[in-house]
């Protein structure tokens, strides 16, 4: 199987509870979907929506599934708070693919980009008590991998979840 | 879903009833805005119930670890009760777990405060 062949159409919508149809400009395919959305709380919620709804349909397990979720918010959160600070010209990409053997979810924004190198870890001691900056620690301990990748057009951040059991080979989960 | 909150009194500690999600936006000003109006009314004792609150992100995280070092800083107590398995396993793996004063029976957390 090649993770790059083409793409099959799809037989349904993307839609996303909370989520405006105006804000979704593309499409889905069996394997993909992908939307742009506005840089507002309600992309954090319908984000996170999004990704419980799709890796439910995986085939991800309840606890899987909300950390998924989890992790994808965490990323909303970052892209609307931090790269686009609530800017209404900046856009959120959110896609999400299935591939044989992994979820991988791409949240894109059009801040100044971020440099991972530069978040100080929430877990030292003298910052066990900052009331911000664990979002990126909690994406890392959710998914099983994770890639930023800053540039001077925005951060593009690639969460990535190995599909176990029978999900894997990309095959619709028994409903 | 919203976060719901609602407070009652016993033995001079506040018990602060909390249920649904604490996350960025309503749920954190929430619980700050409570927060806040005990200290106001020098209802320095608290006990957050956290029984009810099924979801919780790293913005209430930082809102919880606000209550907690808001309160502590005007010579208060915050104390948490009752945590669901999602949020006890996000404050251990953020090692807060340990920095907060985590009560599981209500009575006991009240005489705590002694």
């Amino acid at each position: 199987m090649h993770r790059d062949g083409p793409l099959v159409q799809a037989r349904g919508s993307a839609e996303v509870p909370g989520l405006q149809a105006s804000h979704k400009i593309f499409a889905m395919t069996e394997q993909r979907v992908s939307y742009t959305m506005d840089s507002t709380l309600e992309t954090v919620d319908s984000a996170e929506q999004a990704a419980s709804r799709i890796a439910a349909e995986a085939g991800f397990d309840d606890e899987e599934v909300m950390k998924i979720a989890m992790a994808v918010r965490e990323a909303a959160v970052n892209a609307v708070l931090h790269g686009n600070a609530y800017d209404p010209g900046k856009k959120v990409g959110l896609d999400f693919e299935r591939t044989g053997h992994d979820l991988v979810i791409t949240i894109r924004d059009q801040g100044k980009g971020l440099d991972p190198k530069k978040i100080p870890d929430p877990l030292a001691p003298e910052n066990l008590l900052k009331t911000s900056g664990r979002g990126i620690f909690l994406i890392r301990s959710f998914m099983d991998e994770v890639h930023i990748h800053p540039s001077q057009a925005g951060t593009e951040i690639k969460l990535i979840k190995h599909v176990h059991g029978p999900a894997a080979g990309g095959k619709e989960a028994s409903p | 879903m919203s976060m719901k909150i609602s407070t009652r009194q016993i033995n001079g500690v506040t018990i602060v009833d909390c249920s649904g999600r604490i996350t960025l936006g309503e749920g954190s000003v929430t619980l700050r805005d409570t927060v806040r109006e005990l200290l106001s009314r020098s209802q320095k004792k608290i006990l957050l119930n956290l029984g009810d609150v099924n979801y919780i992100d790293s913005s209430g995280i930082g809102e919880l670890v606000s209550a907690f070092t808001t309160v502590r800083n005007q010579g208060g107590e915050l104390k948490l009760l009752n945590l669901t398995k999602k949020v006890h396993d996000l404050l251990q793996i953020t090692k807060l777990y340990t920095v907060f004063d985590v009560k599981e029976d209500e009575t006991a957390a009240v005489k705590a405060f002694d």
